[in-house]
C-alpha cells in the first residue's frame, strides 16, 4: 500500500523536479509553448477559425444538405 | 459551379494553406531524422559506458528540445483551416481523415509526449536502459505520427477504400487496410521520412563542421560527423531509391502531375528524363502557365521510359495526350471524363430531387448505383471533373512543379555525395584540414530545407487543380466565406510563424554557440 502510494508522489517529483532544474533555454521554450497555445486556441480558435458547418447548421442532415447543395449547384 | 467562386477566395485560401503548412514543415523532418542520430547515439554510450558519448547524445538533444518545442501544435492549425476555409472539403471527406488523425494524435500524445518528458527530465533519474528506450520510443512515435498524417495526404491523392454516401454527401472508409497501404502512402511515407532523416544528417554534418571550422569541440565534431555521414548517406540512397518508387506510382496514378513535373507534352516511347532544363513561355500559347517550352534541356534518353515501363519502348504519355486524348495509346481525354463526371453529378442531382418529392423507390435505385464497384470505379472516380470548364483546367502549373521537382533531385543527389565525401574524410581522418568541404557541409543545411520543401511544394502544386484527385477540384472544397477574412488571417499566420522561426532559430544559434555542457 505504502508502496503504491509512494508511486503518484514519484511522478509527481519526477516533473516538479524536471520542471524545477530546468536550464535557461528550457525555461524560454516553455514561455514560447504557453504563449503560442494561447494564440491558437484562445485567439485564433475562438475568433478566427470557426468549423463553419457547425457554426451554420444545428445537424448533420443540414450539413449533409448544404454540402450537397454545393456539389449539385 | 466553378464559374461563381471567387477566384480570390481560391487564392488566398491555397496561399494560406501553403504557407502554415510551410512553416509546420520546417520544423517537423529535423524532428524525424533527429530524434534517431540521438537514439543512436545514446545506444553508443549505454554500451560503452563512455561519458563523451553521453555529453554528445545531450547536445543534440537539446536542439533537438528546441526544435520540437517551437514545432509543436503548429500543425493543429492546419486541422482548423480544414474546418473554416475548407469546410466542403472537410465533410466530404470527414470519415476517412477522421481514424488516421485519431490514431495519430493518441500516437503523438501517449508515445512522444510521454516519453520526451523522460528523455529530457529523466537523466539520473530513471535507469540508463530505460531512458535509451524511452529515446528509442519517441523517434519510433514520431515517424510513426507522421505515417498517419502521410496516409491522410496520400488519399487526396490517390482516393482508395471508400464509397460516397449521396444521403450524407461524405465518402466512408470500408476498407482501412486499403487506406493504409495505398501504394501512394507507402511510397510517400518511406520517401518522407528518410528525406526527415537526411536533413537530419546533414543539420548535424553542418553544425559540426561549424565547430569544426571553429576549432572547437573537436571530439564530438568528428564523431558526430562520423554518425551523420553514415545515417545521411544509408538515408539519402533510400531516398533516391523510394523517390524513384514513388515517381512510378505516379506514373500511374497521377499522370499528369508526372508529365508536368518533366514539362513532357507529347508523349513518346524512348522518352528521355530531364536532368536539366529551363522553361520558357510556349510560342503556340504564349502567357499561360500550363504551356511551356524549353529554352536548354539535358536530357538522359530513354530513362524515362525505362524508369515507368521498365523498358525503352515503353510509352510515357505527355501533358497533351492526357488532357485531349490518346487513342493510339488508349489515353482518353479531359473531354470523356468530364463527360463522366457529368453523369455522376447528374445522378446525384435526381438523387436530391428523388428524396425531395419523396419518391423512396427511385431514390433506393439511385443509392445502389453509388454502391456498385464498377459505378465508383468507371464515373464517380471523375466526378470532379463535371466541375471544370475547358479540358486545360485539368493542368497544373507546369513551371512550379518542373522546377520544384529539378530542384529536389538535383540537391537530394548532392546530398549523397556530401555524405559520401563526409564519411570519406572522417574515416580518413583528415576532415578538419578540408575546410572547404566543411563550408559546403555547413552550407548545406538551409538546401536541405529548400529541397524537403521542394518535395511539398512539388506533391501538392503537381496535384492541382484538385484538393482530391480527379473527385474534387479547390474550388469546390473552399467555404464560402470572404476572401477579406482570408487575408487577415494569412497575415496573422505569416507573422505568428515568422516569430516562432526566428524564436527557434535565435535560441538554437546560442545554445550551438555555447556548446556541449554537462
Amino acid at each position: 500500500m505504502r508502496h503504491l502510494l509512494s508511486y503518484p508522489y514519484r511522478l509527481f517529483r519526477f516533473y516538479y523536479d524536471g520542471f524545477r532544474y530546468m536550464p535557461a533555454w528550457g525555461r524560454r521554450v516553455w514561455i514560447i509553448i504557453l504563449i503560442k497555445l494561447f494564440v491558437i486556441f484562445l485567439i485564433l480558435r475562438l475568433f478566427f477559425f470557426p468549423d463553419l458547418l457547425k457554426k451554420n447548421y444545428d445537424t448533420d442532415d443540414e450539413r449533409s444538405e448544404y454540402v450537397l447543395d454545393q456539389l449539385t449547384k | 459551379m466553378i464559374e461563381n467562386v471567387n477566384p480570390a477566395l481560391v487564392d488566398w485560401s491555397r496561399a494560406q494553406f501553403a504557407l502554415t503548412a510551410m512553416y509546420h514543415w520546417l520544423f517537423v523532418p529535423l524532428t524525424l531524422g533527429l530524434s534517431f542520430i540521438i537514439a543512436i547515439m545514446e545506444t553508443i554510450y549505454v554500451r560503452t559506458g563512455n561519458e563523451a558519448w553521453k555529453r554528445m547524445t545531450r547536445f543534440w538533444m537539446t536542439l533537438f528540445g528546441i526544435n520540437f518545442a517551437i514545432g509543436v501544435a503548429t500543425g493543429l492549425i492546419l486541422e482548423f483551416e480544414f474546418g473554416t476555409n475548407w469546410s466542403n472539403y472537410s465533410w466530404f471527406v470527414g470519415d476517412i481523415f477522421g481514424a488516421p488523425l485519431a490514431i495519430e494524435g493518441i500516437l503523438a500524445f501517449f508515445l512522444e509526449s510521454t516519453f520526451i518528458a523522460v528523455m529530457f527530465f529523466g537523466w539520473n533519474k530513471v535507469g540508463r536502459k530505460f531512458h535509451l528506450t524511452s529515446t528509442w520510443l519517441v523517434a519510433v512515435g514520431a515517424s510513426l505520427s507522421a505515417l498517419w498524417i502521410l496516409v491522410a495526404n496520400a488519399w487526396m491523392q490517390n482516393p482508395v477504400g471508400m464509397v460516397f454516401n449521396p444521403d450524407t454527401a461524405r465518402n466512408e472508409m470500408v476498407n482501412f487496410w486499403e487506406v493504409l497501404f495505398n501504394p501512394v502512402a507507402v511510397d510517400k511515407f518511406l520517401h518522407t521520412i528518410t528525406s526527415g532523416f537526411l536533413l537530419a544528417s546533414l543539420f548535424v554534418l553542418g553544425i559540426s563542421s561549424w565547430f569544426l571550422l571553429k576549432h572547437r569541440e573537436e571530439w564530438l565534431a568528428k564523431k558526430s560527423i562520423l554518425i551523420a555521414a553514415i545515417f545521411g548517406l544509408v538515408s539519402s540512397v533510400t531516398v533516391v531509391f523510394t523517390g524513384d518508387t514513388s515517381a512510378r506510382t505516379l506514373a500511374r496514378v497521377q499522370p499528369v502531375k508526372f508529365a508536368a513535373f518533366e514539362a513532357l507534352y507529347d508523349g513518346k516511347e524512348d522518352a528521355g528524363l530531364v536532368a536539366f532544363g529551363i522553361l520558357k513561355d510556349s510560342e503556340e500559347k504564349p502567357d499561360t502557365k500550363e504551356f511551356k517550352d524549353f529554352l536548354v534541356r539535358f536530357e538522359i534518353p530513354g530513362f524515362l521510359s525505362v524508369m515507368t515501363g521498365g523498358s525503352r519502348d515503353a510509352f510515357v504519355p505527355g501533358i497533351n495526350d492526357l488532357i485531349y486524348g490518346n487513342a493510339d495509346s488508349t489515353v482518353f481525354p479531359v473531354t470523356e471524363k468530364m463527360k463522366r463526371g457529368k453523369i455522376a453529378r447528374d445522378l446525384l442531382v435526381n438523387y436530391k430531387a428523388a428524396k425531395m418529392y419523396n419518391e423512396k423507390e427511385t431514390a433506393e435505385a439511385i443509392k445502389k448505383v453509388f454502391l456498385q464497384e464498377n459505378f465508383v470505379d468507371e464515373i464517380f472516380r471523375y466526378f470532379g471533373y463535371a466541375f471544370l470548364e475547358n479540358p486545360e483546367d485539368a493542368i497544373p502549373n507546369v513551371s512550379i512543379a518542373f522546377y520544384s521537382f529539378h530542384l529536389m533531385v538535383i540537391l537530394g543527389f548532392l546530398f549523397v555525395l556530401v555524405c559520401f565525401i563526409a564519411l570519406i574524410l572522417v574515416l580518413r581522418g583528415t576532415i578538419e584540414k578540408n575546410r572547404w568541404f566543411l563550408w559546403i557541409a555547413f552550407i548545406s543545411i538551409p538546401l536541405a530545407y529548400i529541397a524537403s520543401e521542394s518535395g511539398w511544394v512539388l506533391a501538392e502544386m503537381g496535384r492541382q487543380p484538385w484538393i482530391i484527385q480527379d473527385m474534387m477540384p479547390v474550388s469546390v472544397g473552399v467555404s464560402q466565406i470572404s476572401s477579406g477574412s482570408v487575408l487577415t488571417t494569412f497575415i496573422l499566420f505569416a507573422v505568428l510563424f515568422t516569430a516562432l522561426l526566428i524564436a527557434e532559430v535565435s535560441i538554437m544559434v546560442k545554445q550551438i554557440k555555447t556548446g556541449p555542457k554537462h
